[in-house]
């Protein structure tokens, strides 16, 4: 059995249960068990720009948990995944270390952290999700977006290739789908410049939603959080701001998987999907 | 025009003391970094290489008070990149770092300070947030961590933030 801690963070639990929903029941499909992690806070991501050390210290906090569960962390959100990536390593380096005694806290097992998405590629493997696929999704064109934090920084993560990424092009391949390969696969939806400079991140998101149009796909398959605030939440405004029409839907990637493993779409929180997938469903249906 | 006599000689080691500032000196201004970054390919106002350039030239003013730096989105493509190694997201995080420190922190992040302080999370979690995971059949989740007001209150963060 795989068993793993995991890690919410602050905005899936409250603003993206359909994310937690369907790789909750994702994990329960393929044999993975997800153990709460009592007293996790946010991952410490939001103050690294004001000051690095504190953000390090929430992450560390959050590891040390785990640590004391004696369970490797997974992750749903990009962003968490780099952030307590960064205090897992830095949890190695003498001065670091001492500062996070000093506040309380102990590491007395080795834990490793990882994205939901990598476990399922690492630790399940597609041979072993293609066989548990009992619906293909063969009649859909699906738009992989990676996001920034899955595979980089490579220093941290060692993880994938961060010029031509391919394993959620893999991951969505195995449900049946056609996944679109495209230019500028591994661009950044804009998220982390959203509140400095709202046209700029519009335009930035906009880039991959024109792509996805170009591409003629049913849904872009997101994998965190934020990504989905820009293509989902923010695809009116980017259609307002380039005067276009796009109404692509987003779904989180274990949505996707979960309708090939046999899921319905209550199970995988379709309904709470803010552009509407029903085209796509239909097709599938067909 | 750069006016060099009012630059100062002390800010590029005031950052390469800082965590992630330490590969600062090591850059030879080859660009990579502003080419592969996905900001300045819509908005050539954010330049990493003229970031690191004035830091390096010890033009401080211009740095930690232009806008333009917070446009970094952390995204690693210059880092990957680079040849001389550096770290360059780390890097200009480190000036963001330095840039709070002499009192340049934008409102945003200050608020997402308070809500830390007060609940542990930046997004609150209502009564209507745990009905709707137990009807979803998910489990119940803290709605509050005090732990982390107090990592905040044993830094220097809440101190440079009262500057």
């Amino acid at each position: 059995m795989n068993k793993y801690a995991i890690f919410l963070g602050c905005t899936v639990p409250v603003r993206a249960q359909h994310y937690e929903l369907s790789a909750r029941n994702v994990a329960k499909e393929l044999g993975i068990d997800l153990v709460e992690m009592p007293g996790a806070s946010c991952c410490g991501f939001p103050l690294k720009a004001v000051e690095a050390e504190t953000a390090l210290l929430i992450a560390a906090r959050n590891i040390a948990l785990a640590s004391k569960m004696k369970l490797d962390v997974i992750t749903l959100c990009n962003s968490c995944t780099a952030m307590l990536s960064d205090a897992q390593a830095q949890l190695g380096n003498e001065e670091f270390h001492s500062k996070f005694k000093k506040v309380g806290l102990s590491y007395p097992n080795e834990v490793r952290v990882r994205h939901f998405v990598r476990m399922l590629y690492e630790d399940i493997g597609i041979e072993k999700i293609g066989k548990a696929v009992k619906k293909p999704l063969s009649s859909l064109k699906i738009m992989p977006h990676y996001g920034c934090h899955y595979m980089r920084p490579s220093n941290l993560y060692g993880f994938d290739n961060v010029e031509t990424p391919h394993t959620l092009d893999e991951l969505v391949s195995v449900t049946g789908a056609e996944s679109v390969n495209y230019a500028d696969k591994k661009m950044c939806c804009g998220g982390s410049v959203l509140g400095v400079d709202e046209e700029l991140a519009i335009t930035m998101a906009n880039h991959k939603l024109s792509i996805a149009k170009d591409n003629g796909v049913d849904a872009i398959a997101s994998i965190c959080p934020f990504c989905t605030v820009m293509y989902e939440d923010n695809q009116r405004k980017a259609e307002a701001q380039f005067a276009k029409q796009y109404g692509i839907p987003v779904l989180y990637y274990p949505q996707l998987l979960g309708l090939s493993l046999g899921l319905d779409g209550n199970a995988v929180g379709l309904k709470f999907n803010r552009i509407k997938s029903d085209s796509m469903m239909e097709k599938l249906a067909r | 025009m750069i006016d060099l006599r009012k630059s100062d000689p002390q800010f590029k080691w005031e950052i390469v003391k800082k965590e992630g500032g330490e590969g600062l000196l090591k850059c030879f201004g080859c660009s990579d970094c502003a080419a592969s970054c996905p900001v300045r390919y819509f908005d050539e106002r954010y330049n990493p290489r003229k970031i690191i350039r004035f830091t390096l030239l010890g033009m401080k003013d211009v740095v930690l008070k232009s806008p333009f730096l917070w446009f970094c989105a952390h995204c690693h493509a210059c880092t990957e990149r680079c040849p001389q190694g550096i770290r360059v997201a780390e890097l200009i995080n480190a000036i963001k770092n330095y840039a709070v420190e002499q009192g340049y922190c934008p409102e945003g992040y200050k608020m997402q300070i308070d809500l830390l302080m007060k609940m542990g999370r930046l997004y609150e979690v209502e009564d209507f947030d745990l009905k709707k995971r137990q009807r979803l059949g998910l489990p119940p989740i803290d709605k509050t961590i005090p732990e982390v007001a107090k990592i905040l209150e044993s830094t220097n963060i809440l101190k440079v933030l009262k500057k």
